[in-house]
């Protein structure tokens, strides 16, 4: 059914298309990006320092940080603000912990008319779930690596 | 008179009416260029119900209140109800339309479901089988996000050829009572894939389809684009429309002079963020009941109206498959 006419034809047209589609200038996403993720990280470091000058020892601190971080991106999706940063910043705001939070959140407000268990439980991670499966799963490939070098005595 | 024209579309020899119309739309739709032509436009996002499915029954519900109040009819004048929406199992329809004991028929065809469902309807009144009937379609921004993308809260970017869901539901009672615009034929449209993946960019995904209906509705009635004082596509946004127009020139037509999209009218996208224009099944619906007809009572005489629709579900484009458009073409003429 001269499907090899129509995939000349659909490599032609995706060709076209893609010539034609605008694109998001990647220079200015990137500068954006960088200033809105640094400034979530300087803040998180000032915060870390505030706590360490506290008598606080480095790791308890950061702890205490993330946590604060979580809290704040947590209240800001509710208040429908922390989205409204990502759609400037992109990146910027969506690889920090405030980013995976709120795609968390978002999930949980969103699902949450569905029922405790078939909303919030069965879908609260649609988005995170990947990055909490795929990050167990590599530390425990990095660990696994870790233990063997160590048998091995190459470490 | 032979109704069956060429391959695709149908004259009709007794053209049904468009008696009445209703539409509905959100608060962006308000603010956009159209704002002052909708009927009604709701500043409360969940129409006063709970969640964003029942949100778009209850707006589908309200609309079709509206068209029978405003034509003076009561439920039971309907002979059937075509309707249709976005969501998984048509659930907007199903709950918008079940009070109302209007005989159902339930349709799908992406953001074309406002012209598959005014075809049907027209169909039906030409052949007989019905005096008055219903045609509807809605979409609502918060419940096709959720459907197809994100939850509403998740903070992401958007591409630049990304298209906006419109909150809106357009109704449109058809029927055999004379009025001021009247159905004349309509071409029903076939699946067409030109294989893109991409479902940020629907207005690659759909301009095929268009081009398709477009041209064999040329070929069909014999005519060209000089027959039409306008044609309509639904929401190819901005994107589409240029595709649609270099698709056309390559079949040997010029529609660039009479060419116009629901998706770029209904949003002023520079100051409302909706990168190539507004798209859903309520675009094109809205945009018909609230501003084409309007345009057509002085200025048109006659017009293609044409929207696409583009076939994919999350699952689709979860496992690979292309996203093939649909689009189906009504005429539509002034009763002079």
């Amino acid at each position: 059914m001269g499907n090899l006419l129509d995939e000349k034809r659909n490599e032609e047209y995706g060709k076209y298309v893609e010539k034609v589609t605008k694109k998001n200038n990647l220079l200015i996403a990137c500068i954006k990006a960088f200033f809105v993720g640094g400034a979530i990280c300087a803040g998180a470091e000032i915060v870390i320092e505030i706590f360490e000058g506290n008598g606080v020892d480095r790791e308890t601190a950061s702890a205490y940080t993330t946590l604060i971080l979580i809290f704040l991106a947590n209240v800001l999706t509710g208040l429908n603000i922390y989205q409204k940063i990502t759609v400037f910043a992109g990146a910027g705001s969506l690889v920090p912990i405030t980013g995976f939070a709120n795609s968390v959140v978002s999930a949980a407000i969103e699902y949450k008319k569905e029922g405790q268990v078939f909303g919030i439980g069965c879908k609260i991670f649609t988005i995170a779930g990947p990055v909490i499966l795929y990050g167990i799963f590599f530390s425990w490939l990095l660990g696994l690596g870790y233990w063997l070098l160590n048998v091995m005595e190459v470490m | 008179m032979e109704q069956m024209i060429g391959k695709q579309s149908l004259k009709f020899t007794n053209a049904p009416y468009i008696i009445e119309t209703a539409c509905i739309a959100g608060k962006k739709e308000g603010e956009g260029p159209l704002g002052k032509l909708f009927d009604k436009v709701c500043e409360d996002g969940m129409f006063g119900k709970n969640t964003w499915e029942e949100a778009e029954s209850e707006l589908q519900k309200e609309t079709i209140a509206l068209a029978l109040s405003k034509a003076s009819y009561t439920p039971s004048d309907m002979r059937y109800i075509f309707a249709g929406d976005l969501l998984g199992q048509l659930i907007a329809s199903s709950f918008g339309v079940k009070d109302y004991n209007i005989p159902f028929f339930g349709v799908y065809g992406a953001c074309s479901t406002m012209a598959e469902t005014m075809a049907l309807a027209s169909m039906t009144v030409a052949a007989g089988y019905a005096n008055k009937v219903m045609a509807v379609a809605s979409s609502h921004f918060a419940s096709a996000e959720k459907q197809f993308r994100f939850p509403l809260a998740y903070g992401n970017q958007r591409p630049l050829s990304s298209t906006w869901t419109v909150t809106g539901c357009g109704a449109v009672i058809i029927g055999n009572e004379t009025s001021a615009v009247k159905i004349t034929g309509i071409t029903t449209g076939k699946i067409v894939d030109y294989g893109v993946k991409d479902s940020m960019n629907m207005g690659a995904c759909m301009a095929p389809a268009a081009a398709d209906l477009i041209y064999q509705n040329f070929m069909d009635f014999g005519v060209d684009a000089s027959y039409y004082d306008k044609i309509v596509t639904g929401d190819l946004g901005s994107l589409g429309q240029e595709i649609l127009i270099t698709l056309m020139k390559e079949k040997g037509f010029d529609i660039s002079k009479v060419h116009m999209d629901c998706g770029i009218e209904i949003f002023d996208s520079k100051t409302q963020n909706t990168a190539s224009g507004g798209s859903g099944c309520g675009c094109a619906a809205v945009t018909l009941c609230a501003y084409l007809l309007r345009k057509m009572k002085k200025e048109w005489k006659r017009i293609l109206f044409v929207p696409t629709g583009a076939l994919l579900s999350p699952t689709s484009f979860n496992e690979g498959k292309s996203i093939p458009g649909v689009a189906h073409g009504i005429i539509l003429e002034r009763n002079e």
